[in-house]
């Protein structure tokens, strides 16, 4: 052994451990604070993953705000792409929290280096694919959501915490949106089943794979930035759905649900991964559209960022001069 | 020293780690490490919090309260953005 120690190893392994102590005592870690690299890494890809979903999900929805068949329910779908916008916000905030800019995180997007929620790539076909779309995929958000507001990352808890306070009118104007056409007319109920058959599956698979094929399961559960496993929320998620596909009075979207008495929970049908692969590389039936809308709408807002390069350019010269 | 050449600093504490820091009060100082330790002194004696911010007060751009209406829309008339506006049957009424 040599006397003289590598300090910036054992430095390393004092901060790593002190780390790790923080996560073990259920502390949050703050930006300020020292985080191993991969930490970072895992953070930025599941946070900015987050935001742009939040983004990208204002499209199957903003596409039916002028064919609303009220003006209460445009009103209301307004209102809530609106927060789907203002959720994206602060998820990107909290991601530039780790170093990373927005403009970074765009590209990543732009160019599918970042993925986002695969259930954004279905097309929202029909009136009741609104109400399916606020209950299913926001109920099974919220099922997320909640368990992330437990999360490691001070930032991203505390917008965690700020988004669900917002969610539970999402929830519930689809569920009363798809309420009152499951009770309508029998071509309205047919409506709301179909659109409730199509939405099922996808909304099962916005928990992601099985805990025994993620990919980063394993080290964002150690790391507590995940504080249930995928296959965990699943189960939360269907457990409390198919009541409510009970009271609504429609068909189970799956023939295997059926309550387990042994397990305290409803059993289901096997997931078509092959289609979930298939739509998070790309092949599904809205992703060109999705991100050819996006780049668009990007490239329209130049002339926002523009003027605002202009107007700083205009005033720098003046502070200069007010200086000398 | 004059206190007039003081400046006004904002003091934000933090009273436990994971919550937001909150505006706790203001203080004079004569720079934002001075600011730091008074506010310290100030403002933590009873273990009130973790983490301290300091912000010159002139560095903060606020609303007016006096164009409160103009400027923030309390929404009133959107009654639609909150959970409650939605009646739902009893049993799935804890959505």
């Amino acid at each position: 052994m040599t006397q003289t120690h590598d300090n910036s190893t054992d430095n390393l392994e004092q901060k790593l451990a002190e780390f790790e102590q923080k996560i073990a005592d259920e502390q949050k870690i703050e930006p300020s604070d020292w985080m191993p690299e991969a930490y970072r890494k895992n953070l930025i890809r599941q946070m900015s993953q987050h935001a742009h979903s939040e983004v990208i999900g204002m499209q199957p929805e903003g596409n039916w705000i002028t064919r609303s068949p009220s003006l209460r329910r445009k009103a209301i779908l307004l209102a809530k792409v609106q927060d789907e916008g203002g959720h994206g916000l602060y998820l990107y905030s909290a991601t530039e929290t780790l170093g990373i800019t927005r403009s970074e995180m765009i590209e990543a997007l732009q160019t599918r280096q970042a993925k986002y929620a695969s259930i954004f790539n279905y097309p929202t076909l029909s009136w009741a694919d609104i109400g399916a779309v606020g209950w299913l995929v926001d109920g099974a958000a919220i099922v997320n959501q909640i368990s992330l507001q437990r999360t490691s990352y001070g930032p991203y808890s505390r917008a965690m915490i700020r988004i669900c306070k917002e969610e539970s009118f999402h929830q519930r104007q689809g569920y009363e949106l798809m309420y009152e056409m499951a009770k309508g007319s029998a071509e309205q109920k047919q409506m709301a089943q179909d659109a409730l058959n199509r939405f099922w599956w996808p909304s099962l698979m916005m928990f992601g794979p099985h805990d025994t094929d993620s990919a980063h399961s394993a080290q964002s559960m150690k790391w507590k930035i995940k504080r249930e496993t995928n296959d965990d929320l699943r189960q939360k998620f269907i457990d409390q759905t198919v009541p409510q596909i009970e009271v609504l009075g429609l068909e189970m979207p799956d023939p295997e649900l059926k309550w387990n008495e042994e397990r305290g929970h409803y059993d289901s049908g096997e997931i078509d991964w092959e289609e979930f692969k298939q739509v998070i590389n790309g092949n599904g039936p809205c992703n060109h559209q999705r991100l050819k809308h996006h780049i668009k709408a990007h490239e329209d807002g130049e002339w926002v960022r523009e003027a605002v390069r202009a107007y700083r350019a205009k005033q720098k010269p003046q502070a200069d001069n007010q200086v000398a | 020293m004059s206190q007039e050449h003081l400046r006004v600093y904002e003091v934000f504490v933090r009273s436990s780690r994971g919550l937001d820091h909150k505006h706790v009060g203001s203080l004079h100082a004569e720079s934002p490490e001075h600011a730091l330790m008074y506010a310290r002194d100030c403002y933590t004696r009873r273990s009130e919090g973790v983490s301290i911010w300091v912000v010159e007060s002139k560095n903060i751009t606020a609303s007016k309260e006096s164009d409160v209406e103009d400027f923030i829309d309390p929404m009133t008339d959107k009654p639609y953005r909150h959970a409650t506006h939605y009646v739902l049957p009893d049993s799935v009424d804890n959505m």
